[in-house]
């Protein structure tokens, strides 16, 4: 059997439904062997936007997401979608085409180094130079990319190894000797975590998306009730916990609910599960949470005592140590009182915006879309505002509702994310909630989305800016809009002539309308949202400030 | 501070651009690095001499290294007994009339002269840490023309 066919047959050995894709020069064997098997292939209009495809599908569907380019520009273009989900820790597997082995390092046509460039924004990379290895390291990559904490992975496959013809052997087993993650917690550890919690007095619960990678969204749910204890998410945690839950505070952090952000900072015990204690969650980090304990529990060693000090570490899988963490704890916290101030907060510093009726306002948008859909659809989004909001303002219920780029925050990523998404739920309403500066970063996927009935709905919040740098600028730049502002196509004509539909809402009365109108059209459907253009984003932690220190914007 | 770290890793193409890359990319310095392959030709053995400003630094390099699909172990010889070597060569101007003053030199320390050519001689030494460093300062009162060093050994 031919690599290319091997490659193939290797995919379908595990599970592969759907590649992402473009072809290329040094693909034509694999795309020849595509031709007639019974893989779904779907034609992105570039590479970047196939990787973010099989990220958006990965994120949606739990599964890993595969991704294929031919080598050099094929190979870069699918850069910032692997540096994306590396920085998010997305399962996938990205396979290029490589020059003939006798050409690398040569220069040749179409050749770069791509297992060098991608070395840092991969968990792993090979590259093949004998077919017979071929069949183990596919193995190998879909092992490394979805197991421990996941990550993607590149095969780079020089096309004289898909030509060349070997038998093809699936190795049943994999054992990396030198690659052997954690997954259950120390028990000596796991009764000292037990007898902090019982202790504390104004314990909090802090989720990262490691519980929605890990499955343990029930028993996170499970541990708050039991011990009555707030629960706020990071950004990639979003959906880890009911959002409409009593015991929820929201997201923390930079854009967090201020209440969110009191009761960690007030906090005597942070519960951390699967989060990393990012920048945007710390603020200054010298002066976070300063009277807390910190219990961390993370699959990735790496991730704990990096940013700030941790007094219980407990590495391994959250799903497998919740459980025993919640029978471990006996004698139940008295939080009463606790819960009673952090509700004070809620009160006192509710999120919310001012309301107009003359100008369409975003925050109404996504409540209005809240109250059509309630949480029964897959949110994705593009960067900066419209992203931020799409946090606050809408109540994501279960995992993998939530769909966004994190640590990298990738403008162009929620459009072909959400045809992955698509892809991976096709019975489910799936929206792309973005801004008129990231749809433009890869609007050419409306081509993809037209020509394989992909039908996203897109929410584009208009506002003629680049609005979170705008909004940087008018707070901490005099006001001074340098190369903010930003020009727009036609977005209803734009999408029409691709065959998409086309709605543009100018005012308040129109939005409920038009959402359900692109509910029901069984089509790429693009709103232009013509939006309050200087809205804001509050609350906001500035840069170096303290996430208790944060502007609250209007009541 | 300087510290001594060993890391074992598969004998595979790219390792070693990995293992250098996540000092690179991380802002790690590294003052010395040796690498070849062990009893186990599968298996390369690096011995690394890192700067870490603190424990935590430390502490994260070894848990990055670890973290690289290709380490097998990572051993930190801070506070663990250890042996260490070094290879020097080093030019010197040289004179016969020198002779005795590198011979005494010679007893403390261990080395000799494998080259002698006009003025210069080229001196290899072996020695750890301290006594490189001893045997340098001797060496420079000769006037040192060029050395070249191999990096730290370690062994447990």
């Amino acid at each position: 059997m031919i690599g290319a066919k091997i490659l193939l047959e290797s995919l379908k050995k595990e599970g592969v439904k759907i590649i992402f894709g473009y072809p290329g020069g040094q693909v034509l064997p694999i795309f020849d062997q595509l031709y007639d098997f019974d893989i779904k292939f779907i034609l992105t209009r570039h590479e970047q936007g196939a990787a973010h495809a099989a990220d958006g599908y990965a994120r949606s569907t739990g599964k890993v997401g595969v991704c294929l380019a031919t080598s050099g520009p094929g190979a870069t273009n699918l850069v910032t979608g692997i540096a994306t989900a590396y920085m998010d820790s997305i399962p996938m597997v990205a396979i290029t085409g490589q020059v003939g082995t006798h050409l690398i390092g040569n220069d040749a046509f179409q050749e770069a180094d791509v297992t060098g460039i991608t070395r840092p924004i991969t968990k792993h990379n090979f590259l093949v130079k004998d077919v017979k290895d071929l069949a183990r390291t596919i193995a190998e990559a879909f092992y490394i990319a979805s197991s421990g904490r996941p990550g993607p992975v590149l095969i780079d496959i020089p096309v004289d190894v898909q030509r060349a013809d070997t038998e093809f052997i699936w190795p049943e087993k994999i054992n990396i000797r030198s690659y052997q993650p954690t997954y259950s917690g120390h028990p000596g550890q796991i009764k000292k975590a037990a007898k902090l919690i019982s202790a504390a007095k104004k314990p909090v619960i802090y989720a990262g998306g490691g519980v929605i990678t890990s499955g343990a969204h029930l028993e996170l749910k499970a541990l708050a009730e039991k011990i009555q204890v707030p629960v706020t998410t990071t950004f990639m945690g979003l959906g880890g916990f009911c959002g409409t839950h009593k015991l929820f505070l929201g997201m923390l952090g930079m854009h967090g609910t201020a209440y969110a952000n009191h009761a960690v900072m007030e906090s005597d015990l942070i519960i951390a599960v699967g989060a990393r204690f990012d920048d945007r969650v710390t603020g200054r980090l010298d002066n976070f949470a300063p009277g807390a304990k910190v219990i961390h529990i993370d699959i990735d060693p790496s991730s704990i005592s990096k940013n700030i000090r941790v007094d219980v570490p407990i590495v391994g899988d959250a799903k497998n140590i919740l459980k025993q963490l919640i029978t471990e704890i006996k004698k139940l916290p008295d939080t009463a009182a606790w819960l009673k101030t952090v509700e004070g907060w809620r009160k006192k510093h509710p999120l919310t915006y001012k309301d107009d009726s003359a100008m369409l306002k975003p925050q109404y948008i996504l409540q209005q879309l809240w109250d059509l859909t309630k949480g029964d659809a897959i949110i994705c989004t593009e960067v900066g505002q419209s992203q931020m909001w799409a946090c606050q303002w809408y109540q994501y219920l279960t995992p993998r509702t939530f769909i966004s780029s994190g640590g990298l925050g990738t403008m162009g990523f929620g459009f072909p994310a959400a045809m992955g998404a698509k892809l991976g739920f096709p019975e489910k309403e799936v929206f792309n909630i973005a801004g008129d500066g990231s749809i433009q970063m890869n609007i050419q996927e409306l081509g993809t989305c037209v020509a394989n009935k992909i039908n996203v709905k897109v929410l584009i919040f208009n506002n003629g800016f680049l609005g979170m740098v705008r909004q940087w600028q008018e707070l901490f730049y005099k006001k001074r809009y340098s190369f903010t502002p930003i020009t727009s196509p036609d977005y209803v004509m734009l999408a029409q002539s691709y065959g998409a539909v086309g709605i543009r809402v100018t005012e308040k009365t129109q939005v409920r309308a038009a959402l359900q109108k692109a509910i029901q059209t069984d089509n790429t459907v693009f709103i232009d949202f013509r939006i309050e253009p200087e809205e804001n984003v509050y609350p906001m932690v500035p840069a170096g400030k303290a996430i208790n220190e944060m502007i609250e914007g209007l009541a | 501070m300087r510290h001594t770290i060993s890391v074992l890793v598969e004998n595979k193409f790219g390792v070693l651009a990995r293992v250098a890359g996540l000092f690179s990319a991380r802002g790690y310095n590294i003052a010395s690095l040796a690498v070849s392959e062990t009893l186990d030709p599968q298996i390369s053995y690096m011995t690394i001499v890192v700067e870490a400003k603190d424990a935590k630094v430390l502490e994260q390099i070894n848990k990055q290294l670890n973290k690289l699909i290709d380490v097998i172990t990572v051993t930190d010889f801070t506070k663990k007994e250890h042996l260490d070597r070094e290879l020097v060569l080093v030019k010197i101007n040289y004179a016969p009339k020198d002779k005795p003053k590198l011979e005494a030199i010679f007893e403390k320390f261990v080395g000799k002269i494998v080259q002698h050519k006009a003025d210069t001689a080229t001196v290899e030494a072996v020695g750890d840490e301290q006594q490189i460093k001893a045997l340098l300062e001797e060496l420079n009162k000769f006037g040192v023309k060029e050395l070249v060093r191999t990096g730290k050994l370690a062994i447990e």
